[in-house]
């Protein structure tokens, strides 16, 4: 019992970062309908910003997170300027290998100016770990858990309640009325990848504390997990990435204490597949039947 | 007929001409070690990328997990050659692995070519990743080590005549009534099933061929690298696998030639910038695309059928 | 009195709280030419699409009449249907856009021309032979309906009419015996409408089928169809023939509202 209430705690911290990253691929697919390979490298990115804004200007962890989002936020408008935009009305595949190419020039741009090594990131928080009820439960984990949960809320209050998050769902539902009822596309899309790419720094930074190593191809797989958790969820759908993300979290530290790790993610991709079998557009999403 | 037998035996004269001058290259050295190498991976990459194309581009469905049937085919292959090292042992090991990618396809299609687009490509995807994560897993495989000293039983004259079959078949294959019942479910899928069309079956016959194609690249490639790793087959190798279809233009096969040939001897070029290398690749695919979006050619064909007809009328106009 | 050919007896569709067809009967006869009126949204489309199956019907039966008895359609696929003999058009035109005139066509022969695995691959005499005679065929629908010149083009290229006119001909192409053309005439002008309508006769009367047409609006069919039905808010409204049902107070109200 105990064991599995650890794991759970353990999963729970871990899905926080899959769901962060999340919301970022399913704000992205849901507005322009692409699969934003780059995302987790965007991840990346905010991992070695807080890296070196601790190291060489000695921020604390707060003001590391908040210009670590604002530099990802940053990050993903130019590139969604350079690279996706010329590409709105193209097929989509080609958009997604534009995107996977960004993804390449992403990793080895990083490791060609900084070396491919791994490297410890600084401990800018001691972590204390707190026994309760014979659970283990570290500050760190506290922390990843309590703020993911604070942006996620945040994230949806922003889509919900302001003027710009109404823009973005009306975009990802019909972009050519939204224009006509005078949403700026452009703007409505660049501001979703600046939400989308901030929300990816916060979970670089957060990881960097977590795992206290990052690497310039630390993006790739959890860049892919969280896909995966965005699709369980029902792509498109902002409860359903987080949903998802802690899914896949608690999935794999439970896969891993009983003893098959090897087979970890394979369990990921079996219940994606049979997820998708039985609701063919994931948890939240809406199966949209073609008219006759 | 006399245009088709004229058109066929144009592209016959094009395959012999192409081997005798590679023969004639390798027999006076202008082709190292280096440069063989590259050949044989571009031929690998036409087999692996007709068949990917031929489950994008004319079946219109978005399969992610090509890899996964080539770890097949390089698996059978390593394993079953060990013991068998001999040409017929090198053959008898791409059938078997063919036929094992064949069952996978059944396996993986049958339930997941219900899904749609992307859905489709993560869960193909998350099945090549399932193949590959047993590879790992098993003792026959051995495990992450991989295979070595796989013995060396295809040259590149083994794959350059694979190459020319595998595309033959799939072109044949494109150029029938099972291709075009192929490319009806692309179009609409409704409208085809109006027709009386099977989409279910076609879909999974695209599926299947493209995967038994991609056994055989698996299979040269075990046998000309003579070492193979589960991490040779991951979600990356399938993402390749990937850029060759859409770089070269979903749905023409001529395409996936072109940009077969181009990334190869790209590659090639960029081995001598070292660690710029791959900044230089993604540079040059995130230009393309942006300025090529329906890749270098589009959904055109090479066929001399049509240059024959050109011509003719060309000649005639004329007098 | 001819012999039936389809029945389908007392179709139930609902989606969600919605019953788009409620109760419907309807049938159809050997060489009939009949008519489906009724306002927009009254549940014609949706009736063709569970005689059709792309569908599926909530409740009732759905017989095909062949030479070898009476055969259920219910729970079956629509290319199962389309190869019992039952062809279709769509209200908003969906052919193989990218593909050529001829390839439209040829894709509708599908079932009717067996080329095997092997020989296809292979290229054997036997696959030359089967193309051949497809492709022949396929001349033929195309002359007939005067699309010879645009047979190598994309069908995205043809003009709006001749589209509508191509989707007839593949339909026609898998041999049905049972041809349903969903509003036809949709946003053609009144000539190109009688023209249409000629032809639509005419296909019945050469190609020995029974053709059951669509339309909401009445005036065009009555001078064409042998028999009409009326749907109204998903329920059979009348039926009967078109002097018949130009009487029928309770078509009139229909179309015309109370005051009428």
């Amino acid at each position: 019992m105990q064991t599995i209430g650890q794991q759970f705690i353990n999963g729970l911290s871990l899905g926080s970062i899959y769901a962060l990253l999340a919301l970022g691929y399913t704000m992205v697919y849901g507005i322009i309908k692409l699969i934003n390979f780059a995302h987790g490298d965007i991840y990346m990115l905010g991992a070695f910003w807080g890296y070196y804004v601790i190291n060489q200007l000695h921020f604390n962890f707060i003001l590391a997170m908040l210009s670590a989002m604002l530099f990802c936020a940053l990050v993903g408008v130019v590139i969604e300027y350079f690279a996706y935009r010329p590409l709105r009305h193209s097929p989509r595949i080609t958009a997604l290998i534009t995107a996977i190419g960004v993804s390449f020039l992403l990793e080895n741009g990083m490791s060609y100016l900084f070396t491919a090594n791994t490297r410890s990131f600084p401990q800018v928080i001691k972590t204390v770990t707190y026994h309760v009820a014979g659970l283990r439960i570290s500050n760190i984990q506290l922390l990843i858990l309590g703020s993911a949960c604070f942006l996620m809320l945040l994230l949806e209050l922003i889509i919900k309640r302001t003027k710009m998050g109404k823009a973005m769902r009306a975009v990802a539902v019909d972009p050519t009325a939204a224009q006509l009822v005078g949403i700026n596309l452009n703007h409505t899309i660049s501001f979703t990848f600046a939400l989308g790419s901030a929300m990816a720094g916060a979970a670089g930074v957060l990881i960097g504390l977590y795992y206290n190593s990052i690497d310039p191809l630390m993006g790739m797989t959890p860049g892919i997990k969280a896909f995966v958790a965005a699709v369980i969820g029902g792509i498109g759908s902002i409860p359903g990435a987080s949903l998802g993300g802690f899914i896949i979290g608690i999935l794999e530290t439970g896969v891993q204490a009983i003893g098959l790790s090897a087979y970890k993610d394979a369990v990921v991709y079996f219940v994606l597949i049979v997820i998708l079998l039985v609701m063919p557009a994931g948890i939240f999403g809406k199966h949209t039947k073609e008219k006759v | 007929m006399k245009a088709r037998l004229r058109a066929n035996l144009t592209w016959l004269a094009l395959m012999v001409l192409g081997f005798v001058v590679i023969d004639s290259c390798e027999f006076t050295g202008l082709i190292n070690t280096f440069i063989e190498n590259m050949l044989v991976t571009i031929g690998i990459n036409v087999i692996l990328a007709t068949g990917l194309n031929l489950i994008i581009g004319f079946s219109g469905q978005f399969s992610l997990g090509h890899a996964g049937f080539m770890a097949i085919g390089a698996y059978a292959t390593g394993i079953i050659t060990q013991t068998m090292a001999t040409p017929a042992g090198f053959f008898i090991s791409m059938v078997v692995g063919m036929l094992i990618a064949i069952v996978a396809a059944l396996i993986v299609g049958i339930p997941t070519l219900r899904l749609r687009g992307d859905y489709l490509a993560i869960a193909t995807m998350g099945a090549a990743e399932i193949i590959r994560l047993l590879i790992n897993n098993l003792k026959i495989t051995n495990g992450a080590a991989g295979l070595f000293n796989i013995p060396a039983l295809a040259s590149w004259a083994t794959v350059y005549v694979l190459m020319c079959l595998t595309t033959i078949v799939t072109v044949n294959f494109i150029h029938s009534r099972s291709g075009r019942a192929i490319m009806a479910v692309r179009e609409d899928e409704i409208a085809a099933e109006a027709m009386g069309i099977n989409t279910t079956r076609w879909k999974l016959a695209a599926f299947v061929f493209g995967a038994a194609t991609a056994a055989i690249g698996g299979s040269l490639h075990a046998a000309y690298i003579q070492t193979i790793a589960p991490s040779d087959f991951n979600i990356m190798a399938s993402i390749a696998i990937l850029i060759v279809v859409v770089l070269g233009g979903v749905g023409s096969m001529t395409g996936t030639f072109v940009a077969a040939v181009g990334l190869g001897a790209l590659d090639t070029i960029l081995q001598n910038f070292g660690t710029l290398r791959m900044i230089i690749y993604s540079l040059a695919l995130i230009l393309i695309m942006i300025f090529k979006p329906s890749g270098l050619l589009g959904t055109w064909e090479l066929s001399f059928r049509r240059l024959n007809r050109h011509h003719l009328k060309e000649v005639t106009n004329h007098e | 009195m001819s012999s039936p050919l389809l029945t389908a007896t007392q179709l139930v569709k609902n989606f969600g709280g919605l019953t788009a067809v409620a109760n419907v009967s309807v049938h159809f006869d050997q060489n009939e030419l009949i008519g489906l009126i009724g306002p927009n949204g009254a549940g014609k489309t949706t009736l063709f699409n569970l005689l059709t199956g792309v569908t599926p019907v909530s409740s009732g039966t759905i017989s095909l009449y062949t030479d070898h008895g009476v055969q259920t359609l219910n729970g079956k696929k629509p290319a199962q249907i389309a190869q019992a003999g039952l062809s279709r058009t769509f209200q908003n035109i969906r052919l193989f856009k990218a593909l050529s005139v001829r390839d439209n066509v040829r894709i509708a022969m599908t079932n009717h021309y067996h080329e095997s695995f092997y020989s296809c691959l292979l290229r054997t005499p036997h696959f030359y032979r089967t193309e051949a005679a497809m492709t022949a065929a396929t001349q033929k629908l195309l002359a007939l309906f005067d699309l010879t010149a645009v047979a190598d083009q994309p069908a995205k290229n043809l003009p709006y009419g001749v589209q509508r006119r191509l989707e007839i001909v593949r339909a026609l192409a898998t041999k049905p015996k049972l041809l349903f053309l969903d509003e036809p005439a949709a946003g053609m002008n009144p000539e190109e409408t009688a023209d249409l309508t000629r032809l639509i006769r005419q296909i019945q009367q050469d190609f020995h089928i029974t053709v059951v047409l669509i339309e909401h609006d009445m005036s065009l069919v009555m001078n064409v169809v042998e028999r009409l039905y009326v749907l109204e808010h998903g329920a059979l409204l009348a039926e009967g023939t078109p002097s018949e049902i130009q009487k029928n107070p309770a078509v009139i109200k229909a179309y015309l509202g109370d005051d009428a």
